[in-house]
């Protein structure tokens, strides 16, 4: 052990210089990320909150960077360490979870089950117009009355001839409304299966939801399947059950458990910057003592969430990490975000309440965050029965 | 077409750097960036470079350390690089910058040279001029836009009341001044290229170049802090004052 401690105050933001266990070629793309996010993003982010609108501009630009689908391999996807795809998820989350739920999305919920369970031509039908950003995809699985229960929904699939006839309704469904094609997961024959449905299939709608508080920079919609009739051949063939599903959900938690230390980092970043310039009774809001507790507190989230992600992502990329060491992620990551969002509100004061300050919109956003691929309390029930090997639900 | 682009690696702005307390000579950091006037000199390369199925060669004089400046702009889609990394370079001035660059550039026909009208850590502003000599090229300065065409570069020149047209033979050297394209953002798949692209390292020796660096820098001050400004009293004609004063900064 070394007997001295280094003499330098340790970076404000980078508390841990968690900077220094990256490589070289992981800060490149992490800073070519950032930067995308600080000249498309950031400038125009709080104009497409308040307004409701989804960046549709941007999703080529994503695709010419590599964003999309960056972590699979091959038919024009980047082939991306894992570590590298959570890095560009911590960014573009730093920007705005609509803009990471896009990507996590199309990546993780649609590329990454054709990838994984489609076949050949599926492939090569697919998988190129998605990673260059021509083809957007949506993912069909939670219904009005089966969210965290899944395994009761009630859309259906049946064989009549040589095509797939689909009814059903899907709720929460993220770019519902611009998407070009959907995987829908439907019951058939008592198992559940995954289909590809283009959008534009005679019987197949899709509802925007309006008047959301939350993710308004991000397409919301419902999905209608009327006696939507597809080819026999637009079945996912390699998967069966609530396994594919699922898989492809813990594909997406991955994402999310960087993408909340982005959101975090933003809030942190803001609070600290305003605190410090803030005077009140005639000294920097950041002299005080209640608010220096407030700044540390998320700091330390920051920094110990970012630490989680990068060792869960380094477990994933040597295949030794888990489904519950995810929800581990999942849950602590995005409890730790919304923390950090509503302490960093308080200290911004009034001004904390405004779209010039991102605390509330990041707050708000994680109030989706919290939900959405898996709630806070389904994540708490697989760490529990990883830990006393009893299932308090199944 | 062989296009060469000079680009430096330089310490982080983002992040105070040191003078040496003897020499005064930057203490450079094993990780360096690249310098970022020459992302856009890297943008005009690849530019020129696609338009005529070309190559774009950088070329660095500099401490490799961990070569991540260099991998930034091979990342962007530079196809090699040569760096030359001598111990006895240190403390270079602008004439011995531009007489290893030169000879570098030199080993190889080359049809275009693109450098930054200067570097961001240095400032000399004097390299491209001196490397045009040496090359035995013409040297169009303070490119703001640049087209080849059938052997024929011609270039807008930027200048303190508007622009020159200026066309030359190639080859040629071109010195960009910033905002003349916008540089790109490397590709997630030109970033996991750039480890496996070719970077030769070299010695002044190699260059057949006698390192001979006359400059010492013999002292460093502080900037001087900035004043506060004048202040234009309202009597129903300073708008007349401004407008002088603006005139006479060429505002306007």
């Amino acid at each position: 052990m070394t007997e001295r401690l280094k003499p330098e105050t340790p970076d404000p933001v980078d508390f841990l210089a968690i900077d220094d266990l990256l490589t070289g070629e992981e800060r490149m793309l992490r800073d070519t990320v950032r930067k995308f996010v600080a000249d498309k993003v950031t400038p125009n982010i709080a104009e497409w909150f308040e307004n409701a609108t989804f960046p549709a501009e941007l999703v080529r630009e994503m695709g010419d960077l590599g964003l999309l689908g960056m972590h699979l391999e091959g038919y024009g996807c980047a082939g991306t360490s894992a570590v590298a795809y959570g890095l560009a998820c911590t960014e573009l989350e730093a920007g705005d979870s609509a803009i990471r739920s896009f990507t996590s999305v199309q990546g993780s919920l649609v590329m990454y089950p054709i990838w994984e369970f489609g076949t050949e031509e599926q492939k090569q039908q697919w998988l190129p117009g998605m990673a260059s950003g021509e083809i957007i995809g949506c993912f069909g699985l939670t219904e009005a009355d089966s969210g965290s229960d899944p395994g009761s929904m009630r859309t259906s699939a049946r064989l009549d001839g040589d095509e797939w006839v689909l009814n059903g309704t899907k709720m929460w469904i993220t770019n519902g409304s611009i998407a070009d094609v959907a995987i829908i997961w439907a019951i058939t024959e008592g198992d559940i299966r995954g289909f590809i449905v283009p959008t534009d299939t005679p019987g197949f709608s899709a509802n925007k939801i309006e008047q959301k508080i939350s993710l308004r920079a991000s397409v919301t919609s419902e999905l209608v399947l009327e006696d939507v009739r597809i080819p026999h051949d637009a079945v996912l063939p390699n998967v069966t059950g609530l396994k594919g599903p699922l898989s492809c959900l813990n594909e997406a938690r991955f994402g999310i458990l960087f993408g909340a230390v982005g959101a975090a980092r933003s809030c942190y970043e803001s609070a600290l910057t305003y605190a410090k310039d803030r005077e009140q009774f005639g000294k920097p809001i950041a002299a005080f003592q209640l608010t220096q507790r407030k700044l540390v507190e998320m700091m330390i989230g920051v920094n110990t969430g970012m630490l989680l992600a990068l060792h869960l992502g380094r477990k994933r990329d040597e295949g030794s990490l888990s489904a519950e060491q995810v929800s581990y992620g999942k849950l602590t990551n995005v409890r730790m975000a919304l923390d950090v969002a509503r302490e960093a509100r308080s200290v911004l004061g009034a001004s904390g309440i405004t779209l010039e300050y991102p605390a509330i919109r990041h707050m708000n956003n994680l109030e989706s965050v919290y939900t959405y691929e898996g709630t806070n309390e389904i994540h708490t029930l697989i760490l529990g029965q990883a830990i006393t090997g009893i299932a308090a639900f199944s | 077409m062989n296009i060469a682009v000079c680009v430096k690696q330089i310490p982080d702005p983002a992040t105070p750097y040191d003078l040496d307390d003897d020499n005064h000579w930057v203490v450079r950091p094993n990780d360096q960036v690249l310098d970022d006037t020459d992302r856009v000199g890297v943008e005009v390369g690849l530019q020129l470079a696609e338009a005529t199925e070309g190559t774009v060669t950088l070329v660095s004089m500099s401490p490799s350390g961990s070569l991540q400046g260099i991998r930034q702009a091979l990342a962007m889609g530079a196809d090699k690089a040569v760096i030359i990394d001598d111990d006895t370079l240190k403390g270079s001035d602008a004439l011995t910058t531009a007489r290893i660059l030169s000879a570098a550039i030199d080993r190889e026909e080359f049809d275009v040279v693109v450098a930054g009208g200067e570097s961001t850590d240095g400032y000399t502003g004097v390299v491209p001029q001196m490397m045009s000599e040496m090359l035995d090229v013409p040297c169009l300065s303070f490119a703001r836009k640049v087209d080849v065409d059938d052997g024929i570069v011609t270039i807008e020149r930027q200048t303190a009341s508007g622009y020159e047209v200026v066309t030359s033979k190639l080859p040629a050297l071109l010195a960009v001044t910033a905002g003349i394209v916008e540089p790109r953002y490397p590709t997630f798949k030109g970033i996991m290229q750039a480890k496996s692209k070719p970077v030769e390292t070299l010695t002044a020796s190699d260059l057949g170049v006698e390192p001979d660096v006359g400059q010492r820098v013999t002292e460093v001050a502080d900037v001087a802090s900035r004043e506060a400004g004048d202040i234009v009293e309202d009597d129903g004609e300073a708008y007349l004052k401004i407008v002088e004063l603006l005139e006479q900064t060429k505002v306007i």
